[in-house]
């Protein structure tokens, strides 16, 4: 029949302004409705009523002080990761590498360690750790930022691979330092004479990591809201032109940022051998750079909001294994759930930059 | 002309983008075998209605009827269907494919990809209409009018009987426009209907059998074009009279400012842009670039501005008491730093020199946010000045914390000026600095203009429309294929032989 | 002394997932998505297949029917690997999510399903095994003609694989055919150029981006699997499939977008995966660790090499990593 209208049923346009409290809403929303998705598949998985899983959760995160330092501790070295990978994506500079360069960092750290226990003093030694970790994560960082600068090389993968590349370094030398023989380890270095190891404040060895991520999360607020540097990183991902035509030195701004972004990756690398695990293994990061490119990406760059978003997946993680452990599953359960919750933040961003309107007409029609 | 049949019909057509209503309320007739001229001034509203025929965007409210049948075009497929094409301002053609490839691009006709036979049946159409294009060549090595041609064969190669082209002559030379409207009159013959959609009188004066004037989204009035007379369509189309005469103060004691010589250019992929082109650009005068689109304009300004690197020659910055000095190959920071200053307004308005996402303070930020030793930016002045620009130029923003890209094309426009004017530049090199804009946005450009060559800033205006171009300019140089094609005086200048030499280097005969 | 012969089957059954990711991603990039997903939708792929073959072995225990050990797992990889193509599909074409991190979370979640059924699904279903051997599925897919291993080398070197291994060949061929010399290849090489040229054209953007990325996750997920079932001797272990799935996707800008090149450019990072084991280093194990990162340098060297060739028809389609909306002006 031709006089029916056919009519969109949904019809899409992008919205022009959104006030702040309900796009949080919508925010949210999706994280609620994507905890509530996760109790269920959990209540398949291992039949427990869907309320004994979050309590689960949550006594996995909070159960104990000891528990409450580790989530800490987690959440503060997937902090440092992401703080450092937040202003290359501000570039939109795509660095996946934050694993390898915060492996390097624990490899120049541990490198420092083992070599020259026993030749310098305790100071210069943790001076020498903390210059070579830097120094590695950021020689790992600028490798791919170079070629980016120069031949626009895909970043992505470049840094990716570069990942694996940092883990067969560090396999070769777990082989070369190997201790005890036979044991394909490197074990705790140095457990005797403590040396290179961060001093522990209070008697716990947590607080310094959490101090520095707290500390670093302020700074580099800082540095990317109002430095001119910062305003530099913002112009050259915004708009390349623009930033040539204003005489920014796109390349150098590449590069300096890279070698901030290895830099902190360093730092966390350091952190993690010198202060809180003091040994050295493939995988000590533990995927930490790839889910901080998620934390960095929904917090929006903003280093406040990347607490927020840290502290939530440093939380499914933790909680997820509490449960895997309860019940003899392994620790990739997590993996899951972060996924899940990851798809609803994504997939929720559509709805704070697009409206829907639905078909009004279709009533009438039918009357 | 009794027995006109209706082809097309828009009742009651309304479209809104926000808070914006782009159509409200618009009657349009088109019949069979006739040129409809659809005038209007940018923004108001032409290309967006139709894009609602051509099923890019869906009306709002209101209906539209093809050959008397209420019909629904909610995708460009339905468009087909029904036998309307559209060729937009901005080619849909893809680059890297070939033009037969474009054309049957999308076809739901029977059998396999058999381009053979695609490729014969484009050579029948280009013999029936006079084109003239290679079936075989890729997108990316045509030239303007070739691909306009793709466009139109790839109308024609779906057997469309309504033809919409959204100002196709922006991008052609006079002699380009000539064969492109013999071609229409053909298709006119063939009993084919055309809507052409344009801001030029001169042209709906010569194609068109009927003209229809939208005003600010609105329908105004329609007449044939034989009735009608440029007063009385600039009336309808703009509201109230206005005066067309735009300014030309006389120079102010020029002395040479910009020094180009033999400056050759060459693009990444090694393609020559400018090849050997000297003149000289002075002071208190306003030199206008003249060419077709692509013609290096862009290159040149760039590497004045030190933004692109030279081949060879030289682009000497002169000072008052003679002194000269070579820009080439100098960083482009130094060269702002001598004053001279550049707002190029791309195609796409927010490509080079305005971020989209940042508000107007960080967008004047971005030629003074170096200034002071702290490493921190300073936030004031750049505030200040974005209020500044925005009493001054009059423009229309919620606030100063607004982003850019919410802002309409010629307030934009208004913020870029406005920035690189403040700079008290002594050379103003813009380009396409009007594009886009309404009539009275663009006569405020012009005043800046004005003002800054009052100043004895040497201006270089880079524009498209040779009207303008001959009103406003002291002297004009013309561009043809990266080449100089000729240097006139903006008072004697006569608008054909400035056509002529943007197709050909000298204007052939003309210049004899 | 270097055996060419042992050496060239070997590279070729490491190759075969690499070009089953790569010609997946390669057809799903020629759309404009670029999805980072596919390792993990290669892991989804094979752990599906691995679920589908184990609760049919647990069913039908000693009677075995070799079509259906064959076409359960196929199945179950292919749904396991349509579904996280719709997940994809739906968040970056119909929700126009940023590409990259959809696909990331797509991965961890991915590799995510995939080690946590590989490590409990004995546990899940109460079974009576020990662990995850599926050798007599193995058997039926790893199959070869009965007469390849009396053709001496030539056998060796062209006959001694799977079925699936030639149905990789076979469908990077259909892709390069497809992509080439159809309608539909056509239109799907310009909505990767210009979605909005296309559209203009009439062509359905959001279907075309849904079925072929859909069917490019799919011929993904069957890489998996052929990792499992044919290569890994029907064992799955966590984390054993690796960073297969990266190396696909590197692949993708190695062959510039042509699946025929992908066929002799898998095997060749497959050779260079299985490098490590053909060089003497004697009781070095150390060294050993060094040469298995010569793929990914090579990779990185690739990459570069890639970046600086500049030919107008070698670049990623233009739309790449972009997600369409018509009513943007």
């Amino acid at each position: 029949m031709y006089n029916t209208i056919k009519t969109p049923l949904v019809h899409i346009t992008r919205r022009k302004d959104i006030v702040w409290y309900r796009a949080w809403l919508i925010r949210i929303l999706a994280i609620v409705l994507a905890l509530i998705l996760c109790g269920i598949i959990t209540t398949f998985v291992v039949h427990i009523n869907p309320i004994e899983v979050y309590k689960t959760m949550i006594s996995g995160n909070f159960g104990t002080t000891r528990k409450i330092w580790f989530m800490g501790q987690d959440l503060a070295t997937l902090l440092i990761i992401s703080l450092a990978l937040a202003p290359a994506f501000r570039m939109r500079f795509w660095n996946l590498g934050g694993d390898g360069q915060a492996l390097m960092g624990c490899f120049g750290a541990a490198a420092c360690m083992i070599l020259f226990s026993g030749s310098v003093p305790n100071w210069l030694m943790l001076i020498m750790m903390f210059a070579a970790a830097l120094f590695c994560g950021m020689l790992w960082a600028v490798i791919p930022a170079f070629f980016k600068a120069k031949w626009n090389t895909n970043e992505t993968l470049f840094t990716l691979m570069m990942n694996y590349l940092a883990t067969q370094i560090i396999a070769f030398f777990v082989v070369v330092w190997e201790n005890p023989k036979g044991s394909s380890k490197i074990g705790i270095i140095n457990q005797r004479s403590r040396i290179g190891w961060l001093p522990e404040i209070g008697g716990n060895k947590y607080i310094l990591i959490i101090i520095v991520a707290i500390v670093l999360a302020v700074v580099m607020f800082i540095y990317m809201r109002y430095s001119k540097h910062g305003y530099e990183i913002a112009v050259v991902g915004e708009s390349e032109p623009t930033a040539r035509y204003v005489g920014i030195k796109v390349k150098k701004v590449i590069l300096r940022t890279l070698l901030l972004s290895g830099a902190i990756c360093g730092l966390a690398g350091f952190l993690m051998v010198s202060s809180t695990n003091h040994t050295l293994t493939t995988t000590l990061v533990g995927g930490r750079g790839f889910t901080g490119v998620m934390v960095a990406w929904l917090a929006k760059f903003n280093p406040f909001f990347m607490i927020l978003t840290s502290f939530l997946l440093v939380f499914l993680n933790r909680g997820a294994s509490e449960i895997s452990t309860m019940f003899g599953f392994n620790d990739s359960f997590g993996a899951i759930l972060t996924g899940i919750i990851l798809f609803f933040i994504i997939g929720c961003e559509f709805f704070l930059n697009y409206e829907m309107h639905f078909r009004k007409r279709a009533k009438k029609e039918v009357e | 002309m009794d027995n006109k049949t209706p082809v097309l019909q828009l009742r009651n057509i309304t479209k809104r983008f926000g808070d914006i209503t782009a159509n409200e309320k618009v009657d349009l007739d088109v019949y069979k075998g006739e040129i409809l001229a659809l005038l209007g001034e940018n923004g108001s509203g032409k290309t967006t209605l139709m894009n609602m025929i051509s099923g890019i965007y869906f009306p709002d409210e209101g209906e539209i009827l093809v050959n008397g049948r209420q019909v629904a075009i909610s995708k460009p497929e339905d468009a087909f269907e029904l036998g309307i094409g559209m060729i937009h301002q901005h080619f849909k053609l893809v680059d890297v494919l070939t033009a037969t490839e474009n054309i049957i691009l999308g076809l739901k006709e029977k059998g396999g990809l058999d381009l053979k036979n695609a490729a014969k049946k484009i050579r029948q159409i280009c013999d029936t209409y006079g084109f003239e294009i290679d079936p075989a060549q890729k997108i990316y090595n045509m030239s303007v009018s070739q691909k306009q041609t793709v466009e139109i064969v790839k109308v024609l190669y779906r057997n469309a009987d309504i033809l919409i082209l959204d100002e196709p002559t922006a991008v052609l030379t006079p002699q380009e426009t000539e064969k492109l409207f013999q071609v229409l009159r053909n298709m006119k013959r063939d009993g084919k209907s055309v809507i052409i959609i344009t801001h030029k009188m001169n042209e709906v004066l010569e194609i068109s059998d009927r003209v229809a004037i939208l005003r600010k989204g609105r329908y105004i009035c329609d007449m044939e074009t034989k009735n009608a007379n440029v007063q009385e369509l600039t009336d309808a189309m703009v509201g109230h009279s206005v005066t067309l005469n735009i300014d030309r103060p006389e120079p102010l004691d020029p002395k040479p400012r910009i020094l180009v010589e033999h400056l050759t250019v060459k693009s990444q992929d090694g393609v020559t842009k400018l090849n050997d082109i000297s003149f000289e650009a002075r002071s208190g005068e306003i030199l206008g670039i003249a060419g077709i689109a692509g013609s290096g304009q862009k290159e040149l300004l760039e590497a004045i501005a030190g933004l692109q690197p030279a081949e060879n020659g030289h682009v000497y910055f002169v000072e008052d008491n003679g002194e000269k000095e070579d820009l080439i190959g100098m960083d482009p920071l130094k060269i702002a730093a001598k004053g001279v200053s550049l707002s190029f307004v791309p195609e796409d308005r927010l490509g080079m020199g305005l971020v989209g996402n940042m508000d107007l303070a960080e967008n004047m930020m971005l030629r003074s946010f170096r200034r002071g030793k702290s490493v921190f930016t300073d936030r004031k002045y750049p505030y200040d000045l974005a209020e500044h620009v925005v009493k001054e130029l009059d423009v229309n923003t919620p606030s100063i914390a607004t982003p850019v890209r919410k802002l309409s094309g010629g307030n934009v426009q208004k913020v870029l000026v406005g920035r690189e004017i403040s700079s008290a530049p002594m050379v103003l090199l813009t380009a396409y600095a009007v594009r886009g804009l309404d009539i009275n946005s663009s006569y405020t450009i012009y005043d800046l203009i004005n003002r800054q060559k009052k100043n004895g800033v040497a201006v270089v205006y880079v524009g498209e429309d040779l009207d303008v171009l001959l009103e406003l300019c002291d002297r004009i140089l013309v561009l043809c294929d990266g080449k100089v094609s000729g240097l006139v005086d903006g008072k004697n200048a006569v608008k054909n032989e400035v056509g002529l030499m943007m197709t050909k280097v000298g204007g052939g005969a003309a210049n004899v | 002394m270097f055996d060419i012969v042992a050496f060239i089957p070997r590279a070729v059954v490491q190759g075969i997932p690499l070009l089953f990711g790569c010609v997946g991603e390669t057809i799903t990039e020629k759309s404009g998505n670029l999805n980072l997903g596919t390792p993990g939708i290669m892991y989804v792929g094979g752990i599906c297949g691995v679920i589908g073959a184990f609760l049919y072995e647990q069913k039908a225990g000693a009677h075995m029917i070799g079509f259906l050990a064959i076409a359960i797992p196929i199945l179950c990889c292919l749904i396991g690997s349509l579904l996280m193509g719709l997940i994809y599909c739906f968040l970056t074409v119909t929700l126009r999510a940023n590409q990259n991190v959809t696909g990331l979370a797509m991965t961890t979640f991915g590799v995510g399903i995939g080690n946590f059924f590989g490590g409990s699904l004995i546990k899940l279903s109460g079974a009576d095994v020990p662990s995850i051997a599926l050798s007599k599925t193995h058997a039926f897919i790893s199959a070869t003609l009965p007469f390849a291993k009396k053709l001496g080398w030539f056998g060796k070197i062209f006959l001694s694989y799977g079925f699936l291994a030639y149905a990789a060949i076979a469908m990077a061929i259909i892709a390069a055919i497809m992509l080439k010399k159809t309608r539909a290849g056509l239109n799907l090489r310009a909505i990767g150029e210009s979605p909005a040229t296309a559209d203009a054209a009439g062509i359905s953007v959001i279907r075309y981006k849904y079925i072929v990325t859909c069917m490019g996750a799919m011929i993904a997920g069957l890489g998996g699997l052929y990792y499992v079932m044919d290569f890994a001797s029907g064992v799955w272990s966590n984390d054993a499939f690796g960073d297969r799935g990266w190396l696909a996707i590197a692949l993708v800008i190695f062959t510039i977008w042509r699946p025929n090149i992908a066929i002799f450019a898998s095997i060749l990072f497959g050779g260079l995966c299985i490098l490590h084991m053909f060089i003497p280093t004697g009781t070095n194990l150390a060294v050993k660790e060094l040469y298995k990162g010569i793929p990914y340098l090579v990779t990185i060297i690739v990459l570069i090499i890639t970046s600086l060739r500049n030919k107008r028809e070698n670049q990623p389609p233009g739309s790449l990593g972009l997600s369409y909306f018509r009513e943007d002006r």
